[in-house]
């Protein structure tokens, strides 16, 4: 263990499921929507969906990161969720990739056929 | 003016709000702190706590051990002072812990920035430099003008030039104090503070603001 690691040991999320990058997973992100009411301001929660391939991941105790890429309408959609954040309501992995490297960066000019990745067994 | 401790920057990392936002932090390791003495202005001209902190080095120099006896303390690593506001109750022997402080309470830090020698004038003044190409040569980092021609006829004083860079005492004011761990002796703040990780820090309540 590092010097820093225990300082936010307790925000440590245990309930993570193993993958890495080449995975196909879809990440339940919760989000906070403010409402104008009467009232004021309503807070209201839902849970979005981003469903994608794993093209890295950044491993560094509290600040670990991944990154999720998709084609969302014909353009291509990248977001780095931080791993262990609050917001993440669930992470599931729908399908495990076979990849040579660690990050998949050279996905981001394929598309189609080219970007395909081989399944793991 | 009130009373605040010394602490050692552990270095900075992250930590989650309630709502999922990343805080940037910086631990600070609060070293063992006692008040040794307590100034006032009668008898010293003015109202100040001197705090002992840290562990002692094996050799205590003469002087200091002789000081830290005198007023009945255990020799310590050094001495820092706090001014105080006239009338604030402090007592002599007092331990000074992260306690002294509560999250979302303002503090400032002061600390010893890092020492980087002769810094060029990027660096120490953040110059934009000069072109890298169109018919630059060796000035790339270097200043332009120091001013005007005849009249003048000098630089003024204050130019803004390279020289001696870092290892001055700069304080960070109203950092929101993230969390306290009174068990490990810990506070943790947001933003940076000067100094390597290491190097000594103290830590007060902000003077301006709603900190107090």
């Amino acid at each position: 263990m590092r010097p820093l690691d225990d300082v936010a040991q307790d925000q440590l999320r245990k309930d993570i499921p193993e993958f890495r990058a080449g995975d196909t997973v879809r990440v339940h992100v919760r989000v906070v929507d403010w409402r104008e009411t009467r009232k004021g301001l309503e807070k209201r929660e839902r849970v979005q969906v981003f469903e994608g391939v794993v093209i890295a991941r950044h491993n560094n105790g509290i600040s670990s990161t991944f990154t999720v890429r998709k084609i969302s309408n014909g353009v291509g959609v990248e977001r780095i969720f931080p791993l262990h954040s609050p917001m993440i309501e669930k992470i599931e992995v729908v399908r495990r990739g076979r990849v040579r490297r660690a990050k998949l960066y050279y996905l981001r000019e394929r598309v189609g056929k080219a970007a395909r990745i081989r399944e793991r067994r | 003016m009130a009373l605040g401790v010394i602490a050692r920057k552990a270095g900075m990392t992250q930590v989650f709000a309630e709502d999922g936002t990343v805080i940037p932090v910086t631990v600070l390791e609060v070293e063992p702190c006692k008040v040794v003495l307590v100034k006032r202005k009668e008898t010293d001209g003015y109202d100040a706590a001197q705090v002992g902190y840290g562990k002692a080095p094996k050799r205590v120099p003469r002087p200091l051990a002789g000081h830290f006896a005198k007023h009945g303390c255990e020799p310590m690593r050094g001495l820092k002072e706090f001014r105080l506001d006239p009338g604030e109750e402090v007592q002599p022997g007092q331990e000074l812990t992260a306690a002294l402080f509560s999250e979302g309470q303002r503090v400032d830090v002061s600390g010893r920035t890092k020492g980087r020698g002769f810094a060029g004038v990027m660096k120490r003044w953040n110059f934009a430099g000069q072109r890298a190409s169109h018919g630059a040569e060796k000035v790339h980092r270097q200043m332009g003008s120091t001013g005007q021609c005849q009249d003048p006829g000098r630089v003024f004083p204050g130019k803004k030039m390279p020289g001696r860079y870092g290892n001055e005492r700069v304080t960070v004011q109203n950092l929101v104090v993230v969390r306290v761990d009174a068990e490990k002796n810990r506070i943790l703040v947001k933003g940076a503070v000067p100094g390597p990780r290491g190097g000594l820090v103290e830590v007060r309540p902000a003077v301006k603001g709603a900190g107090r």
